[in-house]
């Protein structure tokens, strides 16, 4: 049922610079700021207008040709990813003992993360809804090569 | 006069689940039962004497002023963290067996004792202690306002209730944990104390403040009611503005 747990295996580590205060800030900041980022999205995509139904490919691309919706989905992805992965990051922190098992962890975390900001920023801006050259039976009827 | 009946008190039968480790011979602690006749007035402490004085004297558990003062009984009965001398056993359900355990997250020595030694270097990390330079030829005086602004963290008795309910602390014992935060705060928002910059730069650490959680597990050990994930909240407040 209950488990011992062992002595604490290391001494505290001490008087180290750290950017704990800076993580604690950033989680608390970008938590409200997702509540409105997520919600509304959630709201303008799925329940406002056809709601559900309208989703398609010509509607990401409709809302990916507005700057504005460029701009949120960007801050969604940036804020939701970084919150996130420092989030995974407390908890690798809680769990793991062994100081190389941590930092592998933390960094296969940072990495993967870094990945997708980066595929996604790239797809938000150089999404092209009619790329040149393609068969158009493939392409989205507004295309004018379909 | 004499033959008039003096009237009986009534008692119950209690089961009381201890977890005993003896490390002479066991490998892992067990939970062993023992039925005890108590009365409306007992405690938990009173249970664990009745055990250790009438059935078992090797049962081994601390206790010194047994009125809720030294700090010296926490242990998780029923789960929940709490001072022995200050549970009533009736307030527990008694319908059920009562579950007494040591304190989680510090290494057990025996039955219920456990090594304080990491809990108290937490303590002292956090110089407990006033640091005030100049000569202390009068009094040093302090407002009502002033004094009022770490009352509360006054009353700890150093039971480790707090800091060993507290799930960051169990995970690997680094943390500070909120009884050495509860004390550091005593310090930093005392008016005639000098040195809150420095506590506050200890409780920056990895392991200080940003640690903490917010599940107010802490808040309701504390058997002096000392509302500990505010003054931990209070404390972040002060490192975040750099004054308190
Ligand atoms: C929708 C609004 C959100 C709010 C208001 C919010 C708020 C917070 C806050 C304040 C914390 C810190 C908790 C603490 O230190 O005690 C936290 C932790 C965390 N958040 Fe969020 N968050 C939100 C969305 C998200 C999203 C979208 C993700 C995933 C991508 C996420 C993943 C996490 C994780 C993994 C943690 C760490 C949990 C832990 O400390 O045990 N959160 N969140
Ligand atoms: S703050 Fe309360 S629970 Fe924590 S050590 Fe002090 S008296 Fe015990
Ligand atoms: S024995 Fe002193 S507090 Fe319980």
């Amino acid at each position: 049922m209950s488990v011992t747990i062992e002595t604490p295996n290391r001494p505290r580590s001490r008087k180290q610079a750290n950017w704990e205060k800076y993580g604690w800030l950033f989680m608390r900041v970008s938590g409200p700021l997702l509540v409105v980022l997520v919600f509304t999205h959630l709201v303008v995509n799925l329940v406002l207008g056809d709601g559900i139904k309208a989703i398609d490919f010509a509607f990401v691309a409709g809302k990916w040709a507005d700057p504005f919706w460029q701009v949120w989905d960007l801050a969604m992805l940036w804020l939701a990813l970084i919150h996130g992965t420092n989030g995974m990051r407390t908890i690798v922190n809680d769990y793991t003992e062994k100081v190389k098992v941590r930092k592998a962890l933390t960094t296969t975390l940072w990495a993967v993360c870094a990945l997708l900001i980066l595929l996604g920023t790239l797809v938000i801006f150089t999404f092209d809804p009619c790329p040149a050259g393609a068969s158009a039976d493939l392409l989205a009827s507004f295309c004018p090569a379909a | 006069m004499a033959d008039q009946a003096v009237p009986t008190i009534d008692s119950f039968t209690v089961t009381l689940f201890v977890r005993r480790f003896d490390p002479e011979t066991d490998q892992e602690p067990k939970w062993v039962d023992y039925d005890v006749e108590m009365f409306g007035t007992d405690r938990v402490l009173d249970a664990l004497h009745k055990i250790k004085w009438e059935q078992d004297g090797s049962l081994t558990f601390r206790r010194s002023c047994a009125h809720g003062v030294c700090g010296s009984d926490a242990m998780r009965i029923n789960g929940r963290n709490r001072l022995a001398c200050k549970t009533l056993i009736k307030d527990l359900d008694i319908s059920q067996p009562i579950y007494v355990e040591p304190i989680k997250g510090l290494p057990v020595e025996k039955d219920l004792i456990v090594d304080m030694n990491p809990f108290y270097q937490a303590y002292k990390d956090i110089n407990p202690f006033l640091v005030a330079n100049d000569k202390p030829e009068k009094e040093r005086l302090q407002s009502p306002e002033d004094r009022a602004r770490y009352d509360d963290t006054t009353k700890c008795i150093l039971c480790a209730a707090c800091t060993t309910s507290c799930p960051v602390f169990w995970t690997d014992g680094q943390y500070f944990g909120p009884a050495a935060i509860v004390n550091a705060h005593r310090f930093i928002f005392d008016s005639r104390d000098e040195e809150a910059q420095v506590r506050l730069d200890i409780l920056n650490d990895k392991e200080g403040v940003w640690r903490c959680r917010t599940t107010f597990n802490c808040t309701e050990a504390c058997p002096r009611g000392i509302e500990v994930t505010k003054a931990i909240a209070e404390v972040k407040q002060a490192i975040l503005r750099g004054r308190v």
